[in-house]
């Protein structure tokens, strides 16, 4: 959409392609947190097509509030060094999916406002996709938080759910899974943000 | 039936003139590609059907901030494609700079650009890259740079080779660097290709012709610019960008 007269015209998306794994994902890019970390936990999942079959050439990127529920500003995220506990938490992560179109992340939980719910946001990128596509993760564990999230509560429960991880009691450390559906039935929702204009308690 | 290359250029057209149609009798203008664009053969299963959900007048925090990055994460050699591996590359040597802005025209400084690319015989160095085409040990093909404190940005790299595919019979992909850049804003966040200027392919690829508004089209274009070329060195490219994104992240101030 082109905005108001004093607008510049913006540069076009076009598809991040197939051959981007020799420049785009880095050395703990998944790494958020280390193991090592006591509040450390992981989020995963698969990316899939309209037909059900994996998106082995995807890329989820990760953004999101430290534990203290503010947007992290340290700088490092492509530092990273493994296993080194007084880094920064730079609340950014980029993986690639593998061949069964799974990708996996180790982060800390997101702190949030009051009257919202603990989430990541999520861009993803594939091959075939012209413009990436935004979406949240929402952590399950706060039933309260999430009815009163303004965002799922306009979802319809089905819609809804496509947002939500799931918890998965396997292991020492809390596990999350979130699947993302490009199309069909199961269609994760996507975001547009080009409308929101009232900014001012952000800045 | 693979489709031919003219079978491709009549679906682009018709797409294009039902646009213009659109527009002659009042529809707005398109800056970026629909996400379903039947000639992109790839794009079919893998964009959504239903409608975006609008996030209007009530963002998270952290979707009008982006993550920080800085000289930790970035050395001034990364952004010289041709010096990375003890060797010049083959190809034509070409520097490519321009500014990256928002939609109000203001610098993005501070911000991580992302480049990468096939080599001057159009082969890229990546495991799943199956075209004859020699690869180049003194070339990988990947680059960043921070944008300047006036949202300058500037490459040293070689000239990009065309290279097939298979969207359909005997197609070739334009000569093009892709581009990752971030904003102050995730939401701002682009990734998109760089074409190069008097490319006959140009009139012939369906991921560049997604984006069916000419005027947009043509954005996605750099510019030849002999004050940047260097006498016994390098061709000098410009090619500014403009961050979409919330018009939170651009609107005037007050307004
Ligand atoms: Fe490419």
């Amino acid at each position: 959409m082109t905005g108001g007269s004093a607008a510049l015209p913006p540069t076009p998306s076009q598809t991040i392609g197939p051959f981007f794994g020799h420049a785009l994902p880095f050395a703990g890019g998944g790494d958020l947190a280390p193991a090592a970390h006591p509040g450390a936990v992981t989020v995963h999942g698969r990316v899939h097509d309209g037909a059900g079959a994996p998106v082995p050439d995807a890329i989820v990127e990760l953004w999101q509030n430290g534990p203290e529920g503010r947007p992290p500003r340290a700088p490092g995220s492509l530092a990273r060094r493994d296993g080194d506990l007084a880094q920064e938490f730079t609340g950014f992560g980029r993986v690639a999916t593998d061949a069964e179109g799974r990708w996996s992340a180790r982060t800390l939980r997101p702190g949030a406002r009051a009257g919202r719910a603990p989430q990541v946001s999520v861009c993803v990128f594939a091959r075939g996709l012209l413009h990436h596509l935004f979406t949240r993760l929402y952590f399950p564990d706060d039933p309260a938080a999430l009815a009163a999230d303004p965002l799922l509560a306009s979802l319809d429960p089905a819609r809804r759910a496509t947002l939500v991880a799931t918890a998965e009691p396997l292991g020492p450390a809390p596990r999350y899974r979130f699947d993302i559906h490009l199309q069909g039935e199961k269609e994760t929702v996507f975001l547009d943000f080009r409308d929101f204009r009232d900014f001012r308690d952000f800045r | 039936m693979t489709p031919t290359q003219r079978d491709i250029d009549l679906e682009m057209a018709a797409h294009r003139a039902a646009y213009e149609r659109g527009r002659a009798s009042g529809g707005p203008a398109v800056d970026h590609p629909p996400r379903d664009y039947p000639p992109y053969r790839s794009s079919a299963l893998r964009h959504p059907t239903r409608p975006l959900v609008a996030v209007a007048g009530d963002p998270e925090a952290v979707e009008l901030h982006g993550p920080v990055f800085g000289h930790t994460d970035v050395s001034p050699l990364d952004a010289d494609l041709t010096g990375q591996h003890g060797g010049e590359p083959q190809g034509a040597r070409i520097t490519v700079t321009g500014r990256l802005l928002d939609r109000a025209g203001r610098p993005v400084a501070g911000q991580l650009v992302e480049i990468w690319q096939a080599n001057a015989a159009g082969r890229y160095a990546h495991r799943l890259d199956r075209h004859p085409a020699p690869l180049d040990p003194h070339f990988t093909g990947a680059g960043r740079a921070l944008t300047g404190p006036d949202g300058s940005y500037h490459f040293t790299t070689v000239q990009p080779g065309a290279y097939p595919w298979r969207n359909h019979d005997n197609a070739w992909r334009p000569a093009h660097i892709h581009f990752s850049v971030f904003g102050t804003a995730f939401t701002q966040r682009l990734v998109t290709q760089m074409y190069f200027p008097g490319d006959p392919l140009l009139a012939h690829d369906p991921v560049l012709r997604s984006v069916v508004d000419d005027d947009a089209r043509r954005r996605l274009v750099a510019t030849y610019d002999h004050a940047l070329s260097r006498p016994e060195w390098s061709l000098g490219y410009r090619w500014d960008i403009v961050l979409d994104g919330p018009r939170a992240t651009w609107a005037e101030e007050g307004r």
